[in-house]
């Protein structure tokens, strides 16, 4: 394993309450986590979470108030403001409003960490052009911000911040202000700005749909502290938290809410399931969240079930799938019972009934079919946890596209 | 001047009987010669309070701005007590604040009287009076940009001469051709302590004398001087604010 770039060791930060109780907040709440040279790391909070103080206290703008914050291997959460330069031109940072200077053309922009750093005017020129190629802006070098629109902005912002060749990128909700194709193209060129220079990108934001595009590890953070944080597919795989489960529901579509399953009763007859997609088995520190779903098709063949294809989505988070699809069975073509017992064995399958005699919505998803044969104590109370994750978080984006 | 408002015949005036209102009693071979030394006594005076008041009070503005609760050099002692004299000393009619400092004026300049002595109340009163003018100017400037050049590694007083200066130079353009009419109009009470100047002028030739032509002619002057200023201001304001968007 790679060593870590920045870490985090029981970091805390108070700020001072203006009230008269004389309180403080504690913004951010004794978080302990390193990051990986290479890596894209998603922090993913609400607003108020404190995950932009948590941000701000790798490149020192905000202090800590205790705890240890090391970078790059020096310990940097007692340096002096002055001797904070050479460590804040190896961390870039971009912005959610950018940022940009608004008195100063694109290359200006670019160039003004070059000449804090009192490059030659030459070499200045030479590494702006470079950078405007590299972010694909080279016809709006004599432009100013305002002339730009969001997504240019942006890419002026990625620059900029990698005008004086960083090791690690911070982006504070760099894509919140953008429309979601624009956010689409930054995201792009963030990934390039990883894979191609290998920058550490340390990325924070509130919305689940970025850390699926881009980020490998992710921390949810809620209350100033970090409630769930791993490998980007088990913590969307098999979220623990309510908080990370919420956040997954707003990313991942496929479970049928409450609603949309009667709206299905009511326009198919025949039994309703749903079946849980995941590619890959999850590895927790509490066990093993088996893969779902990945035989589905040749269990359909098999018992010669006819289906309906009803509802359902797929997405993809770190290049492997998950999801869910909900079919109806008709229960005419085959010997339905035996084939959802082959399914649920390696599967976790929410059983909604038949318009006739339908299930209870909390009580289908909650309690998933089968599986009980052949698990291990452990895993079987962690697959029920997870399904009931699953199905709440997946539910409510179900609701949401309805 | 007085032929440019076409009262050259002030005597043909007079003898037709009935005073035209803007008509001169006095011989314009003597008075223009002291309306074009009193232009450049105001001209003195109103340049040196800009350029020493004006440095001035940038200093002491961007202080009180950067010692605001949350900015780069939070200090809330310094801001409250810097606070507290900007308010005490701008509110005070400048002609007694000119005859209140005397004593002081004395000391420092060694006369009481005189254009100099004049510049020097009018350097103090401007500082005031800029400092308050840029630390309005610089509050609006979007922290998230100051935020950006420290995250790059820039100095706090880096900060300010390439970052919050520049952003805030359009309002501050015009924050300056403001002072300049308020020192112009101080200018004008630097005769009571005979300063001289195109307030006195007016003062002791028109007004005192009976002549309004004269008066209206110092108007006119300053009217001019403030336009021509102004417009210059605006020029360079649109200028840059039309670039910020």
């Amino acid at each position: 394993m790679a060593t870590p770039i920045i870490e985090l060791d029981h970091v805390v930060k108070e700020f001072k309450s203006r009230s008269a109780e004389g309180r403080g907040v504690r913004a951010v709440d004794d978080v302990t986590l390193s990051i990986e040279e290479g890596d894209v790391y998603g922090i993913i909070g609400y607003s108020g979470a404190g995950k932009s103080t948590l941000v701000r206290m790798i490149n020192a703008l905000e202090r800590p108030s205790g705890g240890i914050v090391t970078v790059m291997g020096e310990r940097i959460e007692g340096l002096p403001e002055s001797k904070l330069r050479p460590l804040r031109q190896k961390i870039g940072m971009i912005f959610q409003q950018f940022n940009l200077f608004s008195t100063k053309t694109v290359a200006q922009n670019i160039a003004y960490p070059l000449q804090l750093d009192h490059w030659r005017k030459d070499y200045q020129a030479k590494r702006v052009d470079q950078l405007l190629k590299f972010v694909g802006l080279e016809d709006h070098a004599d432009k100013y911000p305002s002339q730009l629109s969001g997504g240019q902005k942006q890419r002026v912002g990625i620059a900029r911040a990698l005008a004086t060749n960083p090791k690690i990128l911070l982006a504070d909700e760099a894509t919140s202000a953008l429309d979601p194709e624009t956010t689409g193209e930054v995201l792009d060129l963030l990934r390039q700005v990883n894979e191609e220079l290998g920058v550490t990108i340390v990325l924070i934001t509130h919305q689940m749909s970025v850390v699926q595009q881009i980020a490998k590890h992710v921390a949810v953070m809620s209350a100033g502290r970090v409630v769930e944080s791993g490998d980007a597919y088990s913590v969307f795989a098999a979220p623990r938290q309510e908080v990370t489960k919420r956040f997954i529901a707003t990313a991942i579509s496929g479970l049928p809410g409450a609603d949309r399953v009667a709206k299905l009763h009511q326009q198919w007859d025949d039994r309703i399931v749903t079946v849980l997609i995941r590619q890959k088995d999850v590895a927790r520190e509490d066990g093993q969240v088996p893969s779902s779903g990945q035989n589905i098709s040749s269990l359909i063949a098999q018992h010669g079930v006819s289906t309906n294809l009803l509802y359902g989505g797929i997405d993809t988070v770190s290049g492997t799938a998950i999801g869910a699809m909900t079919y109806e069975l008709d229960s005419s073509s085959g010997d339905v019972d035996a084939f959802l017992a082959d399914l649920a064995r390696d599967s976790d399958v929410f059983d909604f009934g038949t318009a006739a005699s339908p299930v209870d919505y909390d009580e289908a998803v909650t309690t998933p079919m089968g599986r009980k044969g052949n698990a291990n104590k452990g895993a079987d109370t962690n697959v029920k946890s997870n399904d009931d994750a699953a199905a709440t978080a997946v539910g409510k984006a179900g609701e949401e596209r309805q | 001047m007085s032929a440019i408002l076409g009262l050259s015949g002030a005597t043909a005036t007079v003898a037709q009987g009935k005073a035209l209102v803007l008509a001169s009693n006095q011989d314009w071979s003597v008075l223009k010669p002291m309306l074009f030394q009193s232009v450049a006594e105001t001209l003195e005076m109103v340049l040196v309070t800009l350029v020493v008041g004006g440095i001035l009070g940038l200093v002491l503005g961007v202080v009180l701005y950067g010692t605001r609760p949350g900015n780069l050099f939070e200090n809330s002692v310094v801001y409250r007590v810097l606070d507290i004299i900007v308010n005490i000393v701008r509110p005070i009619p400048f002609i007694i604040f000119l005859a209140a400092i005397q004593p002081l004026t004395m000391k420092v300049v060694g006369t009481s009287i005189g254009t100099l002595a004049a510049i020097f109340p009018m350097v103090i009163m401007a500082t005031f009076a800029t400092s308050r003018l840029v630390e309005q100017n610089l509050v609006p400037v979007d922290s998230g940009v100051i935020e950006a050049a420290r995250a790059m590694g820039a100095s706090k007083l880096t900060i300010i001469r390439t970052v919050l200066i520049p952003e805030a130079l359009g309002p501050l353009i015009l924050a300056y051709a403001f002072l300049f009419i308020s020192i112009l109009d101080m200018s004008a009470m630097a005769g009571y302590i005979g300063g001289g100047g195109l307030g006195n002028f007016a003062i002791a030739y028109g007004y005192q004398k009976f002549d309004p032509t004269v008066t209206w002619t110092a108007v006119i002057i300053m009217i001019v001087l403030v336009q021509v200023v102004q417009a210059i201001a605006n020029a360079f304001a649109k200028h840059i604010l039309k670039r910020q968007g």
